[in-house]
């Protein structure tokens, strides 16, 4: 029951709807109660809906391992501005109009501008990347994002030599965001990641999942995904993307700084203080899996943060 | 001796259990003796039936899928939802019956804090066997390195001897004095049960929040009147030097 491990190809992945046929079965073989507690168990699979989005390749970068399905990636989100329950963001997040929408592209750039989401998609190949995405509340994902590296926008709009930072900003408006009526944290929604860091080609601007342009509740219409770090990094429904030479505030590091750093990299050797960072539960998993340090991305990105104190980096 | 006397309710003024759901408050403080409350056998059936409802509940839901993709999680924060919830109910039938003459909370108490025990322990159970799955190197580094999780472990500590001393042997045992302050414990654990909960959010203090004020307003509730009777007696001792003989 650990893992359902598949010994098909990597890049060969279970349709959803045998994996949760595969979930009765188990229920079905009275598994007993703990069976019962996987997700979905008796539930009809939830079919992927939403504008397809044409993508240019897909790549596998988490395994070979068969996505969370659909129907948990857009109903168990942490998205504050839709409510600070799991199934808030999918219950709330209706008010959101992703559409228009443009992006402000600003500070130590020579070519700043306001982009409209749309014009993206003409500026970039979109592609489909399969992501092990890890929150820092131990519980983690794989998700098959569709977007373009972020490197590809910076870029671009040409930095300047002393842009060093690059700044996220999600959209405030307590109209469209009712989670934003109470200060539950410091609004806008701020993240950022070093300049290398956002050149670094796993760094990706989402515009949709599984296929289809990106659900409200997932970040619409625009998000950041920086698969070694962890979730909060990514920033959700961007309308600022500002290049600046110092380091930006980010909101999560305000809120407890000792509990959330800058860098937000996963780090299984450096806890949370008040829990365990050593394992994670896949979400539709019953037992927890050793978390890998960078999230299994080390290879790729460890030489980013090389004579750093891996004691910081969380 | 059993918990449950079966003496013929009508020729004896309150029993031992009685004595511990409401009967016995009124003496000590010269009063008269409480208004006997009509059986109404059906209540502490009817109050465990409605305690077990969200456990019952979280059975339903784990085999319909209404514990969404996480059920680990919510079963466990529902347990700790519902130990403070019934924490919280426990502490409403004393200021019910002294600010409000409604007496028959009162006899639902020792139900409701054993519901509370239960939720309680069944929270622990579940972080061991389910979420950490007997993990103890684990287990251990939590309740030993994490304040919340160190708190939590001590709420259902102190919770432990009421739930030991809940049976009117104990109350006997004990004499209902020492019960009485004994069960006070019960105020720390609701603040203990507070922190743990604030302890454990990441940002929304919403509902901690709504228990600290629930319980620090039950508390008032208490204190307040019992302050009034000890303010009364004190301003009569003077005027009616004799009545005391002391």
């Amino acid at each position: 029951m650990a893992r359902w491990r598949t010994d098909v190809a990597e890049s060969e992945v279970t349709p959803e709807a045998l994996w949760l046929r595969r979930r009765e079965f188990l229920r079905l073989s009275a598994a007993g109660a703990l069976a019962a507690l996987q997700p979905g168990a008796a539930e009809a699979a939830v079919e992927p809906s939403g504008q397809v989005l044409p993508v240019s390749r897909r790549v596998d970068m988490a395994g070979g391992e068969t996505p969370t399905p659909w129907e948990s990636a857009t109903r168990f989100n942490n998205f504050y501005e839709f409510g600070t329950e799991k199934d808030d963001p999918w219950r709330n997040a209706g008010t959101l109009r992703p559409r228009p929408w443009t992006v402000s592209i600003e500070g130590e750039v020579r070519k700043p501008q306001v982009v409209d989401v749309d014009r993206l998609r003409e500026w970039f190949p979109l592609e489909e990347r399969v992501y092990r995405m890890r929150c820092v509340e131990a519980w983690s994902m794989a998700i098959p994002w569709v977007g373009f590296p972020l490197a590809d926008l910076v870029r671009r709009v040409e930095p300047t030599t002393r842009a060093r930072f690059v700044a996220f900003q999600t959209l405030h408006d307590p109209e469209q965001m009712p989670g934003q009526r109470r200060p539950v944290l410091e609004w806008p929604y701020l993240e950022g990641l070093r300049l290398d860091e956002a050149l670094h080609p796993l760094a990706l601007l989402a515009l949709g999942l599984y296929g289809r342009v990106l659900p409200n509740q997932n970040g619409a219409p625009l998000r950041l995904v920086v698969p070694w770090k962890y979730g909060f990094k990514g920033a959700k429904s961007i309308v600022r993307i500002r290049f600046t030479e110092a380091r930006p505030r980010t909101t999560w590091n305000l809120m407890a700084p000792h509990e959330y750093g800058f860098y937000g990299n996963v780090n299984p050797a450096v806890d949370h203080p008040r829990w365990s960072q050593a394992k994670e539960r896949r979400v539709g998993e019953f037992f927890r899996r050793p978390t890998l340090p960078f999230n299994g991305y080390a290879s790729e990105v460890a030489h980013l943060y090389a004579g750093l104190d891996p004691k910081t980096l969380y | 001796m059993g918990s449950s006397r079966s003496a013929p309710d009508a020729a004896r003024p309150p029993g031992p259990a009685a004595a511990l759901l409401g009967g016995r408050a009124a003496p000590p403080e010269g009063g008269p003796p409480a208004r006997r409350a009509p059986a109404r056998r059906w209540l502490v059936p009817a109050a465990v039936a409605l305690g077990l409802g969200p456990l019952a509940k979280i059975g339903v839901d784990a085999f319909t899928g209404g514990l969404g993709p996480e059920p680990v999680q919510v079963v466990l924060n529902r347990l700790g939802f519902w130990t403070l919830t019934f924490l919280t109910l426990s502490l409403v039938p004393t200021p019910a019956k002294a600010l409000l003459g409604i007496t028959w909370p009162m006899r639902v108490r020792r139900a409701v804090g054993l519901l509370t025990f239960g939720y309680g322990a069944a929270h622990l159970a579940f972080y061991v066997g389910v979420d950490k799955f007997f993990d103890l190197p684990e287990i251990w580094k939590d309740v030993t390195t994490r304040r919340f999780q160190a708190v939590g472990l001590l709420t259902l500590l102190l919770l432990l001897p009421l739930a030991v001393t809940s049976t009117d042997a104990w109350v006997r045992r004990l004499g209902f004095a020492r019960w009485k302050r004994l069960h006070r414990l019960v105020y720390a654990a609701g603040a203990l049960g507070v922190v743990h909960f604030a302890w454990r959010v990441k940002a929304d203090l919403r509902w901690p929040l709504l228990f600290a004020v629930a319980m620090a307003g039950l508390l008032l509730a208490r204190l307040v009147p019992a302050a009034g009777r000890r303010l009364a007696r004190r301003a009569a001792r003077p005027a009616a030097p004799d009545a005391g003989g002391r």
